[in-house]
């Protein structure tokens, strides 16, 4: 009997490249910033990530608080958990998505923000993006707490699969006549469209490099993972960045690194280290899960599988096909950056998506990492995978984890898995040869 | 000769099958995963090995030929005496163990009772041994935990009474032994244990080893030839615990879907019950995966449930199915929760519900599971193969027929009798594949 054991080592510290080191410290910035606002007197803006409209809120000198993005660095730490039970002890049920309840419980229980500091009670609750239905739901609950102005800016679903001149025109009124002269009289700062052209134009430059580092994934062997090294990438622009200063160097900066990643022929840089050889392509759909992340990223990286083209990551708008933000059309182009958010697209607009990144990328096939918690993104899955798979005779896989909620991770489950898709590839490329 | 060894590490049992070079089956071995799958994996390999050497007298024996009555005659004898063999010897660790046990602390105030106890306890279950493995003797399982230790209740229950020991005591000596003998590995030579076997089959049945030099000769060489291990592949949940490298590793998704594949070639649906997973396997025609469903985070409708429900009602798992098979008005019982089974077990009961209709309810919504999750993989294609521990169970397979009828007209549906032995089929052919190409 062949034996071999594998040494029991305790987990190093995660090995990070420059530029994660860079986007750490620019999201611990942004946290201090926001616990700082109680002092500086600065207005907060609590906002989602899909369809977010940083620049508008920067226009009126307000700093945004991203509710998903606390729960995901508080799943991350290995918070969440306790935090949705603190929600679910409130009558929240087990089925409410996982997002809402940490950060529910996290305010249960004082909220202490991630950097260990209480986060500012919001000023305004701005709801960019209507298209997943909690959103609009944990914002009732924010505003039962905390009584203050309420933005619902509509986003109309793409049903059609096209953004007609209607809808923008539709999204423009809604600025002009609701979200603009609410956000003026909360922050008591008048709106100034030159100063948004200045932020947009910033905005596209940023945008143009994030394509560029995304679309680096194309390289044999993939430079970047586009799913778990991808949350790193979206940070800033997803976040609180976009539109700054700071977003363009932090993406030039991203941009070179991973230029010389390819001068060198590397492959993503992992928590261990740099990635071995690149033995799987894999095109991912759905949301990572964040409580036990590291342990799920080394399920890929181990087997040498990299993702190359990921729809998470797209989840706050989606550039790759073309579109940036416009100063010259600027209310407009901020309405058509919500409609192309992910999420806001239909089942065929996906699936088109997912085929074309199958193909592009030269991926092996699709993997769907399906939610527990999250509706806007699982319902349809199953046919999206099926689709996919027929249209590019690639294998397809399905897993099931969940946002931030540990117990709906179940990782000899998803290992048994992912290992038997890797292996199934394997089987598929070699045919019956293969087959060993 | 050169063998091909898949393991397949299940949560409720171990499964080895030993191939040969031309891709027939030679031995398959099973036993319970004792929670060591170490120690499970040799049992089974073990057990296998003895299989395959029963294979080997088989073929010089010319046994398969149907009229060749006296060679089965003899197989059988010299099969049941080598059980007996090695329940006895296993016997002996036990009490061994038991007697070890008593320089504890624990038993120290009762240490010589328990001795005198504990010897007449397994002198009583060696002389009943030769009546368990009698020809036409019936046992509840294969496994020496469950026929030692159901024999060993009702024997320490007599002594106790008889030598005024403590029953309880008895038994903590018996608990805390068996789980030391069970995750012993495998010992003592297997060829001596057939010779043994063959001195008692000529001692006992005479009439039937007429001949007996040939015989022995036969069996003799027979244990010549080698069963090289050449090479080893493990699949199964049990797979990452144990310290194979990787390359002698194999998904049992995999392994299934070509286990599947070699039983039945025309196979392109797989549904996979074991223990803790529900798998549905779509696989083409070189029983290569295509894609694949399985139960997550919850075992609800698995192999264990019905071990759970088997326990609830105080029955064998094997009573459940045929139980279940005399039910006219099955219950509509949805939930397939294993934690709750047991209440709503209970709640039917209470109710006045009989226990056949509860039981066909149950396994009806153990299938209605099951057909969920292969919708999930793709459906049902012609033909239809059902495998794991739970394709065994007959009241559970007369659902499945009647529900893929329902919903997916008429499939052929495969179910061989050693479906249990899937996996590690399909793994002793990756085992094979690695080294003949």
């Amino acid at each position: 009997m062949t034996v071999i054991t594998r040494p029991k080592a305790k987990p190093a510290d995660a090995i990070k490249d420059a530029s994660m080191a860079k986007q750490k410290a620019m999201m611990a910035a942004h946290y201090d910033r926001l616990s700082d606002a109680p002092e500086t007197g600065q207005k907060v803006a609590a906002t989602f990530v899909p369809g977010n409209l940083n620049e508008l809120i920067m226009c009126f000198d307000m700093v945004n608080n991203l509710p998903e993005v606390n729960a995901i660095q508080n799943g991350l730490r290995r918070t969440s958990g306790s935090y949705v039970m603190e929600a679910e002890k409130l009558g929240h049920s087990e089925d409410v998505c996982t997002y809402v309840k940490s950060d529910i419980g996290m305010m249960a229980r004082g909220n202490i923000g991630p950097n260990g500091r209480k986060l500012p009670n919001p000023d305004v609750l701005l709801l960019s993006y209507t298209g997943c239905f909690t959103f609009m739901k944990w914002f009732e609950l924010l505003r039962r707490e905390y009584g203050c102005e309420t933005i619902m800016f509509q986003t109309p679903y793409m049903a059609d699969g096209k953004i007609t001149p209607d809808m923008i025109a539709y999204m423009v009124k809604q600025l002009k006549q609701d979200v603009i002269p609410k956000l003026e009289k909360v922050s008591g700062v008048k709106f100034d469209i030159d100063r948004l052209r200045e932020y947009l134009k910033k905005s596209a430059v940023a945008e143009d490099d994030l394509v560029k580092v995304l679309q680096s994934a194309k390289h044999k062997p993939s430079p970047i993972d586009a799913y778990f090294g991808g949350i790193y990438y979206i940070g800033p622009i997803f976040g609180a960045f976009r539109g700054t200063d700071e977003a363009i160097d932090y993406y030039r900066f991203l941009r070179e690194e991973v230029d010389q990643r390819i001068r060198e022929g590397k492959g993503p840089v992992t928590p261990d280290g740099d990635m071995g050889k690149e033995r799987y392509r894999l095109v991912v759909e759905g949301p990572p899960n964040y409580t036990n992340f590291r342990q799920f990223w080394k399920m890929f990286y181990d087997e040498g599988a990299v993702v190359v083209a990921s729809s998470y990551t797209k989840v706050g708008g989606t550039y790759d096909f073309g579109f940036r933000h416009n100063p010259d059309k600027p209310l407009e182009s901020l309405a058509e950056y919500c409609l192309n958010v992910y999420t806001n697209r239909n089942l065929p607009m996906r699936v088109d998506m997912l085929e074309n990144y199958v193909n592009e990328y030269e991926a092996d096939g699709l993997l769907i990492n399906s939610i527990k918690s999250c509706n806007s993104f699982s319902a349809g899955q199953l046919l999206m995978m099926r689709e996919v798979e027929k249209r590019t005779g690639k294998p397809a896989a399905f897993i099931e984890t969940d946002l931030v909620d540990p117990r709906y991770f179940s990782a000899a489950n998803v290992k048994n898995r992912l290992e038997s898709y890797f292996q199934m590839i394997e089987q598929k490329r070699g045919g019956l040869r293969g087959a060993a | 000769m050169r063998t091909f060894i898949g393991i397949d590490l299940g949560s409720t049992t171990t499964k080895a099958v030993l191939l040969d070079e031309n891709q027939d089956v030679i031995g398959r071995g099973i036993t319970n995963s004792r929670s060591n799958y170490g120690t499970a994996a040799r049992v089974a390999s073990e057990e296998a090995r003895v299989d395959g050497r029963f294979t080997l007298f088989r073929r010089a024996l010319h046994a398969d030929d149907p009229s060749n009555l006296r060679a089965q005659e003899f197989l059988g004898a010299l099969e049941r005496n080598f059980r007996l063999v090695q329940f006895l010897e296993q016997l002996d660790d036990l009490e061994e163990t038991c007697i070890g046990q008593l320089q504890t602390a624990r038993f120290a105030a009762v240490a010589d009772k328990m001795r005198e106890a504990l010897f007449e306890v397994f002198s009583r279950l060696k002389a009943e041994a030769p009546q368990l493995y009698a020809p036409g003797a019936k046992r509840k399982s294969d496994f020496f935990r469950d026929i030692a230790g159901s024999r060993f209740h009702v024997y320490a229950e007599e002594v106790a009474k008889e030598s005024n020991v403590p029953h309880e005591i008895l038994l903590n000596a018996y608990d805390k032994s068996i789980i030391e003998v069970e995750n012993r590995p495998p010992s003592g030579d297997l060829s001596d244990k057939f010779r043994r076997a063959m001195a008692r089959v000529i001692e006992h049945d005479a009439h039937i080893t007429d001949g007996t030099r040939d015989l022995t000769t036969m069996i003799e060489n027979t244990l010549g030839i080698e069963l090289e291990e050449t090479y080893l592949v493990g699949t199964g949940y049990g797979r990452v615990t144990l310290p194979f490298s990787k390359e002698h590793i194999r998904s049992e998704i995999l392994c299934h879907g070509l286990g599947a594949h070699m039983m039945y070639p025309k196979t392109r649906t797989v549904l996979d019950i074991g223990g803790q997973d529900t798998k549905g396997i779509q696989i083409d025609e070189h029983g290569i995966v295509e894609n694949f469903q399985m139960n997550d985070r919850c075992a609800a409708g698995c192999g264990r449930y019905l071990g759970y429900i088997a326990d609830e009602m105080n029955m064998g798992l094997h009573e459940l199915g045929p139980l279940a098979m005399q039910s006219n008005k099955p219950a509509r019982i949805n939930s397939t929760c294993t934690v709750f089974a047991g209440a709503e077990l209970r709640d039917r009961l209470s109710l006045g519900e009989k226990r056949e209709d509860i039981l066909a309810g149950l396994h009806r919504a153990i299938i209605l599971r099951a057909i969920s999750i292969i919708s999930r993989s793709g459906g049902v294609t012609d033909e239809f193969t059902f495998t794991g521990g739970v394709a065994k169970n007959e009241a559970a397979v007369r659902e499945l027929r009647k529900l893929l009828k329902e919903n997916y007209g008429d499939v052929t549906i495969n179910i061989n009798p050693d479906s249990i032995y899937t996996g590690a089929l399909g793994a002793s052919e990756f085992a094979r594949r690695a080294v003949v190409s």
